[in-house]
């Protein structure tokens, strides 16, 4: 069981950081596309 | 006059007790308008799922042989065969969400991601109790607040907790209104859920929201690439509503497909509330590791907000970040709802939403996640 729960504390390191990096990507690339396509 | 009473007499307790499950889910669904468009299917399946030698399941008749079950068989080719319904409902959903206020606030992409931790939280508590990881997992996913997704990842895990998970995440998303106010009060001052957030929304152009769902589509794939049946389905219905050329397409998504596809995933599901599958200690267990799961993605979210606030001047109100479950539009109502309360003048809605439909974007790159990180420590 120990081994079990240090899998999925692994689980959550790993997935945090997943969910975090890809929503920080698409952040950052909405915000330049804001920027370029900028209605005058 | 025998065979006019077999049926009665062979029922068994785990049965009767389904009855009352199901009767509680339609019960509800229809008094308490708690999800209804699913409860209400599931509640009755459960009850036509557990009727002594149900026609609705597969069954072998002396001298004539198998006979095939409506409801066994679109759960196989539905469900476990494709996963086609939960996933051609994302399609719906995609056409039904304006992602317009979360672009124009793209910081509240961050609240997306951080009240997901409710999943992950849950996987540790579930193999604390237990579970095998598949399962744990399986049961984590509830925390996503998503009940296709839910379906989904625990379906390709192959958990055979797939009824339970089913319930416990639709019954707790119709409970968002109840949960997540008594969860951020446990984390949040009076003074903190006061802070104004002022909303200057930037203006999106037509070429944004088109692009928006081919590269969330790209990313999510090439990163998790197990999230691409979620989210690609997910950012084509979304496609076809901000395309402007589909109308009727987009419509069809968000109207008759999402409705014919939410009637026959709920009566689908009940397959797996079979007395024999569902009466068991662990259906209790999951409904509690469930709504830990829920605390926790409110709470994850909330401290987030609070850490932001330690480095930012523009100070967030940290229900906000509450808000960064998937369960929409329920959980920016009640950040609202809470706002107000503490303030009468304090509008928070346009922030929450935009975090809210965040959530929906986190919650199935999580789902997506969580499957490539299980399949590989499995393996």
């Amino acid at each position: 069981m120990l081994d079990r729960f240090l899998i999925s504390l692994e689980i959550m390191g790993k997935g945090m950081l997943g969910i975090f990096i890809i929503l920080i990507i698409i952040m950052l690339i909405v915000m330049l596309l804001s920027k370029i396509t900028k209605e005058k | 006059m025998d065979y006019l009473i077999s049926g009665i007499t062979s029922i068994t307790w785990q049965e009767f007790f389904m009855y009352v499950i199901g009767a509680l889910l339609i019960y509800l669904a229809i008094c308490k308008d708690f999800e209804p468009a699913l409860l209400l299917p599931m509640g009755f399946g459960a009850i036509l799922v557990n009727l002594p030698a149900s026609g609705v399941l597969d069954q072998t008749l002396e001298g004539i042989g198998k006979t095939n079950g409506i409801i066994e068989w679109l759960f196989h080719v539905g469900i476990e065969a494709s996963e086609a319904l939960p996933i051609l409902l994302f399609i719906g959903i995609g056409a039904m969400i304006d992602f317009g206020p979360l672009l124009s606030n793209p910081k509240m992409f961050l609240f997306g991601a951080a009240a997901q931790f409710g999943i992950f939280f849950a996987i540790c508590v579930a193999t604390l109790l237990g579970f095998s990881l598949n399962d744990a997992a399986s049961i984590g996913i509830i925390g996503a607040a998503d009940g296709p997704t839910s379906i989904l990842v625990s379906q390709i895990l192959k958990s055979k907790y797939i009824g339970a998970i089913a319930v416990a995440a639709y019954s707790y998303m119709a409970l968002v209104p109840i949960i997540q106010p008594a969860a951020i009060k446990l984390v949040t001052t009076k003074k903190e859920r006061m802070i104004r957030m002022p909303y200057n929304p930037k203006s999106i152009s037509k070429t944004t929201r088109i692009l928006f769902p081919i590269i969330v589509t790209f990313i999510a794939g090439l990163v998790a690439p197990q999230s691409v049946s979620l989210v690609g389905f997910l950012m084509f219905g979304n496609l076809l509503r901000e395309c402007n050329v589909l109308k009727s397409l987009s419509e069809t998504a968000q109207n008759e497909l999402a409705n014919l596809i939410t009637l026959l995933l709920g009566i689908t599901i009940s397959f797996s509330m079979r007395a024999e599958a569902f009466v068991n200690i662990s259906t209790l267990l999951i409904m509690c590791i469930g709504l830990i799961a829920f605390i926790f993605d409110t709470i994850g979210g909330v401290l987030f907000a609070k850490l932001l606030n330690l480095f930012s001047k523009q100070k967030i109100n940290p229900m906000i970040g509450a808000a960064g479950i998937s369960a929409f539009p329920m959980s920016a109502r009640v950040v609202q709802k809470m706002s107000l309360k503490e303030d009468p003048t304090n509008h928070l809605l346009m922030h929450a939403i935009g975090a809210n439909v965040s959530g929906q974007i986190g919650s199935v790159v999580a789902g997506g996640i969580v499957l490539k990180l299980v399949s590989d420590l499995i393996h």
